[in-house]
C-alpha cells in the first residue's frame, strides 16, 4: 500500500532522550550487529572445518586492527544486549516497572556491559599477545 | 489484558475461534513466547560461547578442533547456533515490519531474514558436524 507523506512526530529529535528510550533503541541496534556477528561465527566455524590454511587465513583477519576493532564492538554489543535482555525478562514477568527501578536497572545494564567487555577483553591480553 | 475485555470478546467470537486463540493476528503469542524461550537459552549458552571464544582465542588449529572435537561442546554449540539464528530471525523480523512499509520490500525483506538465518543455522551445524566426525 503507497505510504502518503504525512508528518511524523519529531520525538527523536525534539524531546530530551529519556534512559529507558536510548536503551531500547540501543538494544534494537545491538540484536542486529550480533546477528551479522553470528554470521561470522559460523564464517569461523566453516573456517576451522575447511583446514588449516582457512583457519589461519580467518585467525589472520580476526587479528587484525580492523578484526579487533570489531571484535571489540561486537563483544560490547553482545555483553549490553545480555545485561539489558534479562532486564527485559524480569519486566516480563512483572518485576521493576517503577521508573526510578527502571532508571536504576537501567544504569546497571550500563555499567555492567562495560565491566563484562572489560574483563572479557582483559582475559584475552592476559593470555597474551594479540 | 483485564478480565473484563476477555469476557467482552468472547461473546463476538465463536467456541472455534476462542479454543484456537489466536485472534486477528493469526499467530497468537507464539512469537513472543518463542522470543523469551530462546531468551532465556541464550543466557546461559553465551556465556558458554563467551567462555568457549576465550579458551580460543590462542589456540592454533589442531588445539582448537580438538576443543570443539568433544561431544559436550560440539552439542553446546549446535544449540547456541539454533536458540541463536532462531532468536535473531524474530527480532530483526520485529525491526522489518516496524521499518519497512512498502508491501513487497517488506516481504522480500522477511523472506530473505528468514532464509539467510535457517541457512547459516544450518552451515554451523555442518561445520560443527564436520569437526566432531573427522
Amino acid at each position: 500500500m503507497p505510504q502518503p507523506a504525512r508528518p511524523l512526530s519529531p520525538f527523536t529529535t525534539i524531546y530530551r532522550w529519556p534512559l529507558a528510550m536510548a536503551l531500547s533503541i540501543v538494544h534494537r541496534m545491538t540484536g542486529i550487529a550480533i546477528a551479522i556477528g553470528l554470521l561470522l561465527v559460523v564464517w569461523l566455524l566453516l573456517a576451522l572445518a575447511h583446514g588449516p590454511e582457512s583457519y589461519a587465513t580467518a585467525r589472520a583477519l580476526c587479528g587484525s586492527w580492523l578484526g579487533l576493532v570489531l571484535l571489540f564492538g561486537w563483544t560490547w554489543a553482545l555483553t549490553f544486549h545480555l545485561a539489558n535482555g534479562i532486564r527485559h525478562l524480569f519486566w516480563d514477568v512483572g518485576k521493576g516497572f517503577s521508573i526510578q527501578q527502571a532508571k536504576a536497572s537501567g544504569i546497571a545494564v550500563i555499567v555492567a556491559s562495560l565491566v563484562l567487555t572489560a574483563l572479557i577483553w582483559a582475559c584475552v591480553f592476559a593470555q597474551g599477545g594479540k | 489484558m483485564s478480565e473484563t475485555n476477555n469476557v467482552r470478546a468472547a461473546d463476538y467470537r465463536t467456541p472455534l475461534k476462542r479454543v484456537r486463540g489466536l485472534g486477528a493476528a493469526k499467530s497468537g503469542t507464539h512469537h513472543f513466547i518463542a522470543q523469551r524461550v530462546t531468551a532465556v537459552a541464550l543466557v546461559f549458552l553465551v556465556l558458554w560461547a563467551i567462555y568457549l571464544a576465550l579458551a580460543l582465542v590462542h589456540s592454533d588449529y589442531a588445539q582448537a578442533r580438538e576443543m570443539l572435537h568433544h561431544p559436550f561442546a560440539a552439542v553446546w554449540l549446535i544449540a547456541f547456533l539454533i536458540a541463536g539464528f532462531w532468536h535473531a530471525q524474530l527480532g530483526i523480523q520485529v525491526v522489518i515490519e516496524d521499518y519497512v512499509h512498502t508491501r513487497w520490500l517488506e516481504a522480500v525483506a522477511q523472506l530473505a531474514n528468514k532464509f539467510v538465518c535457517a541457512a547459516a543455522a544450518l552451515a554451523g551445524i555442518i561445520a560443527v558436524v564436520r569437526i566432531v566426525l573427522s
